[in-house]
Formats: C-alpha cells, structure tokens, sequence
C-alpha cells in the first residue's frame, strides 16, 4: 500500500508538472515567418495551390452549389464588412437610387459595355436560394436573383486571353498610405461562367438594400463570402492580377486570404 | 527463469531478464505517423483556435442564427460592474472565464479574444495566416492517415493489435479497474481501454474531423450536397468539428497521463526506436499485486 502511495505522488507530481509545461509554452513562437511573403508562410502556402486543385478536380466546372426551400429562409442577410459605405461617389449615387449609376464592362473584351440597372434587370435573370458561408465561421441562407454573369460575358465577347474577371466597387474598405483603398477581387472564369453566378439586385424578394451591396453584387455560391464583392462599378477581364494592389488577386487577398476561397 | 527471478533480488532478475522482455513493439509506420500526428495535430489545433476566434459562436442546423437562436456555445466579453469579463456560455449556462476565455492578456494589456493567445497560431489576431497554416496541416494530417492504414493493413498492425475481440470485452471491467489504479501490465498486446482509445481516435475522430471539414467547404458542397444533409446541416457540421476538437484534447491529455504512470522513458523508446521492455513472466504480476 505505502509502496503504491508513493507511486500516486510522483506520477501527480510528474503529470501536473508536464501539463503546466504545456501551458506556458507561448506560440508567439511560430509568429516569426508568418507574415506574409514570410518564408516559411510562402512555403505553407503551396498547399493553397494543392487545396485549389484538389476542389477543381472534384467539382470540376458546373458542379452546383445546393439551393434550399422557401421554408429555409428564416432571417434577413447578415450584413458583413463595409455596410454603409462613405464614400461621396457612393453616396451621390445613392442619392438619386442609382439612376445615373452604370455597370461598366472593360479590359479584354471585343465590345465594352456600360450597363442601366434596368438594362441588366431586363436580361433573363436567375433566382436561387443558397448558403453563404463566410470565412469567419458563420452561414446564412437567402434567395438571390440576378444576371448571370455569364449572359453578360458574352454581351461583352470576351477575348481569348483574357484569364480573369475583376470586380471593382465603389466603397472603401481601407486606407493607406497611398491613398483610400477600394475593395475589390478577381475569380477565373471557370467560376465566371458558372451556371449559379450571377450579378445580384435583389435578396429575398426585394431589390438588394444598402447594407448587402446595391445597387449590385457578385455571387459565387461555390466560394467564400470575401470573393463575393458588393457595391459594384466596374467589371474588368484582364490576363493576370500580378500588378494589381498586393498581386494577389482581391482586397482579402493582399491581406493573407487564400485566392480562391472554397474552403 | 521464473524461479530464479523469484529467489534472486529484485535488481538482479531485472538484469537477467533485459534482453528477453525487451521486444520490437512498434513497427517503422507506426512510429513515423505517429509523429507526423503529433506535429500536424499541434499545429491544426492552435490554428483551430485561431480560426474559431474569428466567430466564437457554435450553432446548429444549416446556418448561424442572427434573427434566432441557435446557438449553443458562445465564448465573450461583456462589461459588468467589475470591468470587462469573459464569459463562456454552454446551452444558456453562463461562466465567468476571465484570464483564459472571451478576456485574456498580459497584465494591464487584456483585450476581448475568446482563445488565449498562447493557445493561438498566430499569437495575434489573424484568420488568413491561421488557415494557411490549418489547411497545409490538414494535408499532412489525412496522407499521414492515410498511409497508417494502408500500412496497417498490410503489415497487419491493424487486425493484430487494434481489432477488437470478445476477450477484450470479458478483460474489460478488470482494465478498468487496474486504470483506476494506475496498474499497468506492460505486454506485448494493447489492453482493452488502449483498443478503444486508438482505434476510436484513428477509425471515429480523425475521419470525423476531416468530414466535418470539408462539410465546411462550399466547393466540396457542391461535389457532396448529401454530406451536410447527412450530418445536421454546415453549422452542425462546425459544431462536430469543434466537438471532436475537444474529444482530441481530451484523449491528449489522458494519452500523456498515462505515459507519465506507465513509465516514461519505456513508453517513449516504444514509440520512437520501436523497441518495449514487457513485464517479467509472472514475476511482475505477483509484485504488482502485493504493491496494490
């Protein structure tokens, strides 16, 4: 008994020891190289290229997001991010309900375009009702109806070299030294073409408030809620988005989000 | 040998016996995926908790309710009478958790983060770096799976010492009592309550984990729409992780507790050379017996 006794005081000694041992063990440890375009944060990195693969390869091009029922919408859209934007283009937008507001189609296309809001409403428009999954954690369910991106596209006529779509929008998101930075971002147009994306002007029913973008905003339903850009102006095709803002590809992006966002 | 053991002292039949209960216990496979285990749960979890920190709330069903609740773990901060607090708040039930959950920080620089930030990658607030560091673990961590079990099977690692069979089921009331009593048999075979723990962290948790992770994923939704309908809708699916979160913290810390009472240094030459000193034949057991 006395032997066994002894036993029990070394081994609570030894385990409270070792657990306090874990405790304070700090992780500012791994902070070092963390940062972005930090060494071993670029090589970490390489398995978003694998992670990005991996999703295409599985849900190849036309894969679709799953719709759910009327009976599943059981709340407005949660706002997120910029929800009332300041800015005086903005504003005076705004201000006269978007009447003198046009969705500009640029860069790589044979024909660019500049779009009323009533015109892109009087194109044939797709309803569904999905997920949104923010990079945060949380999800929300609504009915999105817009344009599909893809009837716009072809409006447009896009070039053969052009790779990627850029969404430029109209509030801002962060200020720098070099000036007020503008949210915006960039999907393939793999997801371009995508039969559930589309340029969304009504949630729910109603045409799209302030606080979820209007008077328009990209839906991806494959993808995280950062490459879903609100409050857009200005859709540009464009080869590469090397020399844009960080080179990363989206306002989310240059600030350490992975570029496509499926998981 | 048994009788020499038991007429010799105790230092001596130790000595005698060395080379015959020092036997090669775990195989090369198993030491290495064990440690890439170790390595890719370590980083997963702190990065975890980074990426929880960014909403600190578990619901259940298909989303997160905001004009309802469904929520039912939260951990926070809110201002009370004695300054700011954390809180965490399990099915309604609200504790106070300040210093370590929802308010937390050196002395004088306290700020409102649900996980502290020694239990964070990064230390900081940082949701990008956190998933870049979560998803090239959660690579490491489903190849290492999977090369385990298709090594297991070959080298049969898996139906010798990790299938259950009805013995384990009679030993399994007296393994527990000799767990209580911190009584370890040291042997060639996995106990019972090693069977369970393993096999339930390598067959149940770790695939758990990672289905729950890519119900997450909105492109894996798109491939699999069944799976979140299969396991109670994407916030469901969270909370799963989150839960398995614990389950594996859980099975940690009783993993190393018992290493500590069964005896370190063996324990922990098993797992890296392969090789484990078993108890004498019969010995050990008549000397156990008298201690409890």
């Amino acid at each position: 008994m006395a032997k066994f006794q002894i036993n029990r005081r070394k081994f609570l000694t030894s385990a409270s020891l070792g657990l306090s041992g874990i405790a304070l063990s700090g992780c500012d440890a791994f902070d070092g190289g963390l940062g972005i375009g930090g060494g071993l944060r670029s090589f970490l990195e390489n398995a978003n290229g694998l992670t990005y693969r991996a999703q295409r390869l599985l849900a190849g091009r036309d894969a679709l997001a799953q719709e759910f029922t009327e009976a599943d919408i059981r709340q407005p859209q949660r706002p997120n991010g910029v929800t009332a934007p300041d800015d005086d283009t903005y504003k005076g937008l705004l201000a006269n309900n978007f009447a003198d507001w046009r969705l500009e189609v640029s860069g790589l296309v044979e024909k660019p375009l500049s779009l009323t809001r009533e015109q892109l409403q009087n194109m044939p428009s797709r309803t569904q009702i999905t997920r949104h999954d923010c990079v945060e954690g949380w999800s929300c369910i609504a009915k999105w109806t817009g344009t599909p991106l893809s009837l716009v596209l072809d409006q447009a006529v896009v070039k053969p070299q052009a790779r990627y779509v850029m969404f430029h929008c109209l509030d801002t998101i962060d200020r720098s030294l070099s000036g007020d930075v503008k949210y915006y971002g960039t999907i393939d147009l793999i997801d371009a073409r995508h039969p559930q994306t589309i340029l969304a002007y009504g949630v729910n029913g109603k045409p799209l408030p302030v606080e979820n973008g209007a008077p328009l905003r990209v839906r991806v339903e494959r993808q995280l809620g950062y490459k879903m850009p609100k409050y857009l102006y200005k859709i540009e095709l464009v080869d590469s988005f090397a020399a844009i803002g960080g080179g990363r590809g989206g306002y989310w992006e240059d600030n350490g989000y992975d570029w496509y966002g499926g998981i | 040998m048994e009788t020499v053991a038991r007429s010799e002292p105790a230092a001596d039949a130790q000595a005698a016996s060395k080379d015959a209960t020092l036997i090669y216990r775990q195989s090369r496979w198993t030491r290495l995926t064990h440690w890439l285990w170790a390595i890719a749960l370590f980083f997963m979890l702190l990065s975890g908790l980074q990426i929880f920190n960014a909403r600190p709330q578990l619901y259940i069903g298909k989303e997160s309710g905001f004009g309802y609740n469904n929520t039912i773990f939260a951990i926070g901060a809110e201002n009370t009478d004695q300054g700011p607090r954390g809180y965490t708040e399990i099915f309604g039930k609200h504790f106070d958790t300040t210093g370590v959950l929802g308010w937390s920080g050196p002395p004088g620089q306290e700020s409102p983060r649900a996980f502290p930030s020694w239990a964070t990658i990064p230390s900081y607030y940082d949701l990008g770096t956190a998933r870049v560091v979560h998803f090239f673990f959660a690579w490491v961590l489903s190849a290492t799976l999977l090369v385990w079990l298709v090594a297991g099977l070959i080298n049969g690692h898996v139906r010798r010492d990790l299938a259950p069979r009805l013995d384990d089921l009679r030993r399994l009331p007296r393994d527990i009592v000799d767990h209580a009593k911190l009584k370890f048999h040291h042997t060639r075979e996995y106990n019972t309550l090693q069977k369970m723990a393993y096999g339930g962290v390598l067959f149940v948790l770790l695939p758990l984990m990672i289905i729950t992770g890519l119900a997450m994923s909105p492109s894996m939704n798109s491939v699999l729409p069944w799976l979140n309908d299969v396991l109670g809708g994407r916030q469901t699916a969270r909370t799963i992780h989150f839960t398995v979160m614990v389950l594996l913290v859980g099975f940690f810390i009783i993993h190393m507790l018992m290493i500590l009472a069964a005896g370190p240094i063996n324990e922990l030459r098993s797992i890296i050379t392969g090789w484990y000193r078993t108890d004498p034949p019969a010995h050990d057991d008549s000397s156990s017996e008298r201690s409890a």
